[in-house]
C-alpha cells in the first residue's frame, strides 16, 4: 500500500506535485548536459537542487517523515557552496579554488 | 469551515509554486543566452520554491518541523538570487557575450566567440580596470564573424 494514496487531499495534492517536480527537473537536466557554457550547466544544476529541496519538503510533509527537512536544510547549504565554488573557479583557475 | 480555508489555502500555494517552477524550468530551456537563464533562474524558481515551502509550512501547523521549513524558505531566498549573480557574473568574467535581438547567433556561437577571444591576461580579473579593458576588445570577433557570413 502506497503511503499517502489513502490519505487526504493535502497529502495527495503533496504527493502529486512532487512527482510534476520531478518532471521538470529531469527536462531541466536537458540544460545541464547541453550547456554550451560552464555557467550554463551550474545554473541548471543549481535550479536541480532548488527542486530536490522542494521536492524533499513535500516529501516530509507527504510521507510523514520530518527528518526529511533535515536533509534539505543541509542540501540548501551545499547547493549554494557548490555554485559560488564552481563560479569562482571558473573565473580564477589556479587560484586557491 | 476554517479547515476548508486552510486546506485551499495550501493547495492553492503549492499550485502557485508548481506554476512558477514551470515557468522557470521553460525560461532555462527556451531563453537565449546565459544571462536571461540567469534572471529566469534567480527570479522564477525563488518564487516557486518560495510558494511550495510556504504551503509546506502551512501544513505542518504549528511545530518545530514548520520553523525549519520556514528557515528553508529564508535560506533559499537569500542564496538563489545569489548564486545566480555570482553565476551570471563568473560568465561576463570569462568574456560571453550577451545575446541581443538583431544577433541571430544561437548560444553555441557565442560560446565559441567567448573561447576564440584573446585572453587579455593570465591572472585574475582585479577591479574596474580589467572590465573596462575587455569592454573595448568585445566588438572585434562579432564584426569578423559577420563579415565571413555575408
Amino acid at each position: 500500500m502506497i503511503p499517502g494514496l489513502s490519505g487526504d487531499l493535502v497529502t495527495q495534492v503533496f504527493l502529486l506535485v512532487a512527482t510534476l517536480l520531478m518532471v521538470l527537473a529531469v527536462a531541466v537536466f536537458y540544460r545541464a548536459v547541453k550547456g554550451p557554457t560552464t555557467q550554463d550547466r551550474v545554473l541548471a544544476v543549481n535550479v536541480l537542487g532548488t527542486n530536490t529541496v522542494v521536492v524533499l519538503a513535500l516529501l516530509a510533509e507527504g510521507l510523514g517523515e520530518p527528518s526529511l527537512l533535515d536533509i534539505a536544510l543541509v542540501y540548501a547549504l551545499l547547493n549554494f557552496l557548490m555554485a559560488v565554488a564552481i563560479s569562482k573557479f571558473t573565473v580564477e583557475r589556479g587560484g586557491v579554488l | 469551515m476554517i479547515e476548508v480555508v486552510r486546506t485551499s489555502a495550501i493547495v492553492g500555494l503549492v499550485l502557485a509554486g508548481l506554476f512558477f517552477t514551470f515557468v522557470s524550468t521553460t525560461g532555462v530551456l527556451r531563453l537565449p543566452d546565459i544571462y536571461s537563464r540567469a534572471h529566469t533562474a534567480s527570479q522564477a524558481d525563488t518564487l516557486g520554491a518560495g510558494f511550495t515551502l510556504a504551503g509546506v509550512a502551512l501544513a505542518l501547523g504549528w511545530s518545530t518541523t514548520t520553523v525549519k521549513t520556514v528557515l528553508l524558505l529564508f535560506f533559499i531566498f537569500l542564496t538563489n538570487p545569489t548564486a545566480a549573480h555570482a553565476i551570471a557574473r563568473a560568465a561576463h568574467e570569462e568574456g560571453v557575450e550577451p545575446w541581443t535581438t538583431d544577433d541571430d547567433r544561437s548560444d553555441e556561437q557565442l560560446h565559441e566567440a567567448a573561447l576564440s577571444r584573446p585572453v587579455p591576461d593570465g591572472g585574475p580579473a582585479t577591479g574596474d580596470g580589467a572590465e573596462s579593458a575587455e569592454d573595448t576588445d568585445a566588438g572585434s570577433p562579432v564584426e569578423s564573424q559577420e563579415g565571413d557570413r555575408s
